[in-house]
């Protein structure tokens, strides 16, 4: 046995490994000033936005002070922050609510990063700063109705005409979509999968809203219509000549979810513990009774491993160490785990936890939408038993 | 012109605060934070400076305190001071208030600021006096407990919270002023700000390099002497009720005043 010098701190319910100890004091600083920020801005009103299925606009441009909104890019205004830190600001943002990380994703991880990894330097110049700041608003369109899981099957089709590029077809479940300055659209051509930046009130270009959804309700959801829509060559992502594009971008996105479930999950954990605490039946706080301190201590336990998960995902991108694999391993694990501590939460909260009052149903419905997004956890259990056996499984 | 803040790290308001029994004094340990009060001095600071009517060059953050103090630089560097000072010397550990101002004070002779801001009281020590002590040792007009700051003809037109209400008070720079929360409301430090707070320049100063008199500082050097140091009593727990028919809630706490004669 060997004898330890210094006492190891006093345990915090909401840190329960002391993942802190392994964060820097800048990485700190910016988890905490981002948790600030949520729990002020976020959390007192996510429940109506929720229930109203909105999400304020004005929401956006105060990321973009926060520098949130493209921050681990560098230049043309974004923060240029380590993927551990960006990893962290997803975390607390999705604690507060799914859809609210949603936005910042879908603005820095797929139509930002899309512009700024395969863009021409003037459309960078264009759009990126004015993205960083929440001026603009960016959406991303790989999804139709027909191509899923499977977007080599895309039907929305580019054909060139002299200078011109022609866009005709259909995006499914966009998010941002209604309310995007730009949105980044897929589109099949003769030549392959190439990308196109169409601005909004482009002619023959339409984005309506998706209603009568029942999870990410504080995020707006859309179609992408586009009939006979004409661009220049020059909306063209230059770069960009295959699926690897969109995929690239894909990658970028999942890696933050995988942080942002965690935070979900630590969100409804919190909320489990505070009221196990508080609920008194049979005479007793409900937390005095094993079946819920088993409940609260396997939820505690998901949320720690969901953590250091994701932090090591964060120092292996940092290191230039990260694979696709690890990040489809990260977040079927995450956000699985992220379902079974919602639905846990949700039953320790009685009927109290089905209500808008609680985060709880609100986190698990999100993540209803969290685990089918960015690549099922199916197929992400595919991804890994390829890499596992050298066999497709897919087809 | 030039605004100097003076910052000071405290326990975060999180940690449950409590009497080291092995020192007899607050245990300090654990997790730090720039004490909330300063964040409002240092929002004040740069209101001034964006607000255009005063020429604000620079805004500097004064702190003294042990190694770990630097992390309360740069939040306050994050927040928008352009460069920080650190006093930090063995023989500063254990000054009492009147020690500390006066090391502070010195400290700040070298800078010369126009005005110096600072919280009313930190969360830690809540002694509400550093402000009074640092401004007699530069021979400055004080100002305590000031919750709205005016630039009028050349000085500064502060508002002040008194026990009997609120005094508007005319005051020529330079000055010493601490600030209450109710002045301004902090903004968040951006992420840019926080990753480009370590690369403003921060100055290390010992006792000696500020020109302070070791013997009026430190354990030692203090006219405070600590004998015992008790937690305070635990408050008995509270009633709660719970607001199911509003008239009769009303009804319940009137009546628990009335049965303890506070109406
Ligand atoms: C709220 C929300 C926001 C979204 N935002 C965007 C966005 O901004 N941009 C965008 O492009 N898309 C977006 N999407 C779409 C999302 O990426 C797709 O829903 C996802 O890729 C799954 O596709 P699908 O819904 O067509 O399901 P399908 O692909 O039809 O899958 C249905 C089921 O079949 C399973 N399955 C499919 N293939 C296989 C296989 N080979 N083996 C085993 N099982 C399989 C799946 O795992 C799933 O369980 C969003 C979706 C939602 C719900
Ligand atoms: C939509 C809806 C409609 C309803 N309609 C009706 C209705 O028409 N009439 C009606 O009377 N009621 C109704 N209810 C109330 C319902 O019956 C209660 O929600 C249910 O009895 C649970 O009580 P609770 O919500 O107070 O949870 P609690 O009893 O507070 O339970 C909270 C958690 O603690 C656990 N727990 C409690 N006691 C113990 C123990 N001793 N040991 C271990 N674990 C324990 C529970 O399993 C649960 O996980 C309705 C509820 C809902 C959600």
């Amino acid at each position: 046995m060997t004898a330890s010098t210094t006492a190891a701190p006093a345990l915090r319910p909401n840190d329960f490994l002391n993942i802190d100890s392994l964060l820097s004091d800048e990485e700190r600083l910016i988890r905490d000033t981002v948790r600030q920020f949520v729990a002020r801005e976020v959390v007192p009103n996510v429940g109506e936005w929720f229930e109203e299925a909105r999400i304020p606009r004005e929401l956006a441009n105060e990321l973009g002070d926060l520098n949130v909104l493209g921050m681990h890019l560098t230049g043309y205004g974004c923060a240029g922050a380590s993927a551990t830190a960006y990893g962290l600001a997803c975390m607390e943002l999705e604690a507060g609510d799914s859809g609210v990380r949603s936005l910042v994703s879908v603005q820095g991880s797929l139509a930002m990063f899309a512009i700024w990894r395969w863009g021409s330097e003037e459309q960078k110049q264009e759009w990126l700063p004015r993205m960083a700041k929440g001026e603009a608003i960016g959406c991303f369109g790989l999804t139709e109705p027909d191509a899923g899981s499977d977007p080599g099957s895309m039907r929305t089709r580019a054909r060139r005409d002299g200078d011109e590029w022609v866009l005709n077809g259909q995006k499914m479940w966009i998010t941002n979509g209604s309310i995007s300055d730009v949105a980044v659209v897929w589109a099949q051509t003769d030549e392959g999968v190439r990308g196109f930046l169409v601005p909004r009130g482009t002619p023959g270009f339409t984005a309506p809203e998706i209603h009568k959804k029942l999870s990410l309700r504080a995020s707006v959801t859309s179609e992408l219509v586009l009939d006979d829509v004409r661009l220049p060559d020059s909306a063209r992502l230059p770069e960009a000549n295959s699926l690897r594009g969109p995929l690239s971008c894909l990658n970028e996105a999942r890696y933050g979810i995988v942080w942002g479930a965690a935070g979900a999950a630590r969100a409804c954990l919190e909320a489990a513990v505070e009221y196990s605490k508080t609920r008194i039946q049979f005479d007793k706080p409900i937390a005095s009774f094993q079946i819920i301190q088993q409940r609260l201590a396997e939820m505690a336990t998901k949320v720690n491993q969901a953590t250091l998960l994701a932090l090591h995902l964060g120092r292996l991108k940092d290191a230039g160490q990260l694979r696709n694999e690890h990040v489809s391993m990260g977040k079927l694990a995450n956000v699985n785990a992220a379902l079974e501590v919602a639905r846990t939460a949700r039953q320790v909260l009685g009927a109290n936890g089905i209500t808008l009052e609680y985060p709880v149903i609100r986190h698990m419905n999100n993540l209803e939408s969290v685990v089918t997004y960015e690549g099922t956890a199916d197929v992400h259990a595919l991804v890994i038993g390829n890499a596992l056996t050298g066999i497709s499984a897919f087809r | 012109m030039k605004i100097c803040v003076l910052v000071k790290e405290v326990p975060d308001a999180a940690v449950e605060k409590r009497i080291d029994p092995s020192t007899g004094r607050m245990d300090r340990s654990g997790e730090k934070n720039l004490n909330p009060y300063d964040t409002h001095a240092i929002e004040a600071a740069m209101q001034l400076k964006e607000g255009g009517a005063l020429q604000v060059d620079e805004i500097v953050a004064v702190t003294m305190g042990p190694e770990s103090a630097v992390r309360a630089l740069h939040k306050a560097v994050s927040l928008g001071a352009d460069r920080s000072i650190h006093l930090t010397d063995a023989a500063l550990a254990g000054s009492d208030v009147a020690a500390t101002g006066y090391a502070l004070a010195k400290a700040l002779e070298k800078e010369q600021p126009d005005v110096v801001l600072l919280g009313q009281q930190s969360d830690d020590g809540e002694c509400y006096t550093i402000g009074a002590v640092v401004a007699e040792h530069l021979k400055a007009p004080s100002l305590t407990q000031v919750i709205k700051l005016d630039v009028v003809d050349g000085g500064l037109r502060c508002e002040r919270q008194a026990e009997y209400g609120y005094d508007t008070v005319q005051v020529s720079l330079p000055a010493v002023i601490s600030v209450g929360d109710a002045i301004n409301e902090p903004r968040y430090p951006s992420l840019k700000a926080i990753m480009g707070a370590k690369k403003k320049p921060l100055e290390t100063a010992s006792a000696a390099d500020a020109g302070i008199d070791a013997s009026l500082v430190g354990g030692d050097g203090s006219r405070v002497q600590c004998g015992e140091f008790k937690a305070p009593p635990a408050k008995a727990a509270g009633t709660i009720i719970e607001d199911e028919d509003t008239d009769a809630t009303v009804e319940q706490i009137v009546a628990w005043l009335d049965e303890r004669k506070l109406i």
